[in-house]
């Protein structure tokens, strides 16, 4: 079927195994038996599994990264919502440059937001708090709740609006029964890539989170800056689980590469 | 009436995005002000931040050979890491778009997944392969004899590239995926009933396709890897510091905040100056491709 020759395929192939192979060496290590890192090589076992249950904090920040992720991407979308209509809908002045504006965290470095979050929260008397959290991931999560909202408000067939609005609706019903309604799938997939992005960052939340406030991702982090143990390929696994669930729910809902490809354009 | 209505209707764009472009301008453009303004305070020891205007920081990243040093690094890690994705990344786009409709849309998704898990969760995949001198990846390359000696890939740039190259190629193969999807497939036929063989092929009609996809592509993986903080933290160890992992030992070790400032904007400014740079660069020499 493939008109690829065999070098071709031999190179495909190495490159998979490339791709696939650090994520797939720590969900194996995550099984093993043993008390020090290593492939599990007699016997599977899920003792690293239960070991999580025993170290609150990684619990703990695995709550703080869920509910983190759901509110900033549901409050992104507050926002993200009726500015992505009026970009779609209306020509009036200033429009690419508030684009670009509500587009560029994408193009900021994570290390610079943070910093900037980190001095604008203290200042304020915010710091470390979950409140500077939630704001600071609207931020980062705009640009991705924006993008597939405006995917869809832009590919909507406005003749059903005017329908609406000879019919007597108008306002709110009209976006509610019928705006809403038409636009919705690109507002879940919007959230959910947001919600992937919030719950996978740290090098901004690093900044900013304080004990009692760190995400999964930055518990993580300073875990391993102490000492790499199997522990922690236990709770990468976890992670990787639920992005992966997370993915093919997105892939199977929206197509994961009109997702991605809303996601590789920060170049431009 | 109808003055009222065109009134409102020059309003209602306003009136939506307005509460976006408060909370952009109060939460990100406030705090990066700031920032720049941070970066010229002072700061001691015993005194903390002093709220005045002076260029000590600023000197010191100028004159001391620490931080050339450092952004030297950071910048070298960025285009060799740039230079890898495209290398790898481009033919493998190539070879993707080859395949049949099932196969191509597994192997996108098993490629272009990787995306979205965490980078932490990826990057310590890496360390466990790279792992001491008797690491998997050393014992394979060993075994299959490409190395004789194991190669230090732990605390080394080396290990940095190979790690980044891996978080980043996702970005690399989407770019040239998407300047592929443009590309006409009877191009190629012609030229092979033409008589072009297929070195002649790819490099006459390929390649001066998908060009602007490998650029584009290697300005996102330029700008990410030279501000990338999780991969050269966990590979390169609290030594080997990078422009994103000096700016957060000022800021949470250190506790010298002007100077990390400063560092931040530093970065800030070089890669907004390169990105856009070479977008004008790109977009004028592949003018008709954009158009």
């Amino acid at each position: 079927m493939s008109r690829n020759g065999p070098l071709a395929l031999i190179f495909h192939t190495i490159f998979v195994i490339v791709m696939v192979a650090p994520i797939l060496v720590v969900c194996l290590v995550a099984f093993t038996p043993e008390g020090f890192l290593s492939l599990p090589t007699n016997g599977f076992s899920l003792r690293w599994f239960r070991a999580i249950a025993n170290y609150p904090e990684f619990v703990h920040a695995f709550w703080v990264s869920l509910g983190l992720g759901a509110l900033s991407s549901f409050v992104a979308l507050l926002f993200a919502v009726p500015a992505a209509l009026a970009i779609a809908r209306y020509r009036f002045r200033g429009r690419d440059t508030l684009a670009a504006l509500f587009l560029s965290p994408l193009m900021i470095p994570h290390v610079v937001l943070g910093i900037a979050f980190l001095r604008f929260f203290t200042s304020a008397g915010l710091g470390g708090s979950f409140v500077a959290l939630i704001i600071a991931h609207v931020i980062i999560v705009f640009p991705f709740a924006l993008r597939l909202t405006l995917a869809a408000a832009t590919g909507m067939d406005l003749s059903v609006e005017m329908a609406a609005v000879s019919l007597g609706a108008g306002g709110w019903t009209l976006f509610r029964r019928v705006t809403l309604p038409l636009i919705l799938p690109g507002v879940i997939s919007g959230w959910a890539l947001a919600f992937i992005q919030s719950f996978d960052d740290l090098t901004m939340t690093v900044f900013l989170a304080a004990p009692g406030t760190e995400t999964l991702p930055v518990r993580m982090f300073l875990y391993i800056q102490d000492n790499i143990d199997p522990l922690v390929t236990s709770v990468s696994a976890c992670v990787i689980a639920i992005t992966m669930t997370a993915l093919i729910l997105l892939d199977r809902f929206y197509g994961l590469d009109r997702v991605l490809a809303g996601k590789g354009d920060t170049g431009r | 009436m109808s003055a009222s209505a065109e009134e409102r209707n020059a309003r209602t764009p306003w009136v939506l995005t307005a509460p976006a472009l408060m909370l952009f301008v109060g939460v990100l453009l406030i705090p990066l002000a700031m920032t720049v303004m941070l970066s010229f305070h002072d700061w001691g020891q015993y005194k903390g931040i002093e709220p005045v205007f002076i260029l000590k920081n600023w000197h010191e990243i100028v004159t001391d050979p620490y931080y050339a040093e450092m952004f030297g690094r950071t910048f070298r890690i960025a285009i060799l890491t740039t230079l890898l994705t495209a290398v790898l990344g481009a033919p493998e786009a190539y070879i993707l778009n080859r395949m049949s409709g099932c196969w191509k849309s597994v192997f996108l998704l098993v490629i272009l997944g990787p995306l979205l898990i965490s980078v932490v969760a990826r990057t310590l995949g890496w360390a466990l392969l790279f792992g001491g001198n008797n690491g998997l990846v050393n014992k394979l390359l060993m075994s299959a004899g490409v190395i004789r000696a194991p190669i230090p890939f732990m605390f080394t740039e080396t290990g940095m590239v190979v790690a980044l190259a891996h978080v980043m190629m996702p970005f690399m193969v989407l770019s040239v995926w998407a300047a592929l999807q443009r590309l006409d497939p009877q191009i190629e036929n012609a030229a092979l009933s033409l008589g072009a063989g297929p070195v002649t092929i790819i490099r006459r009609i390929i390649m001066p396709q998908i060009m602007p996809g490998v650029l584009s592509g290697a300005i996102i993986v330029f700008s990410l890897s030279a501000s990338a903080f999780a991969t050269p933290a966990i590979i390169g160890g609290r030594r080997l510091k990078v422009a994103a992992t000096l700016a957060y030992d000022e800021f949470l070790n250190t506790l010298n905040w002007p100077l990390g400032a400063a560092v931040a904007t530093l970065l800030l400014a070089a890669l907004v100056l390169i990105v856009v740079g070479s977008n004008a660069l790109i977009e004028r020499r592949y003018a008709e491709v954009f158009r």
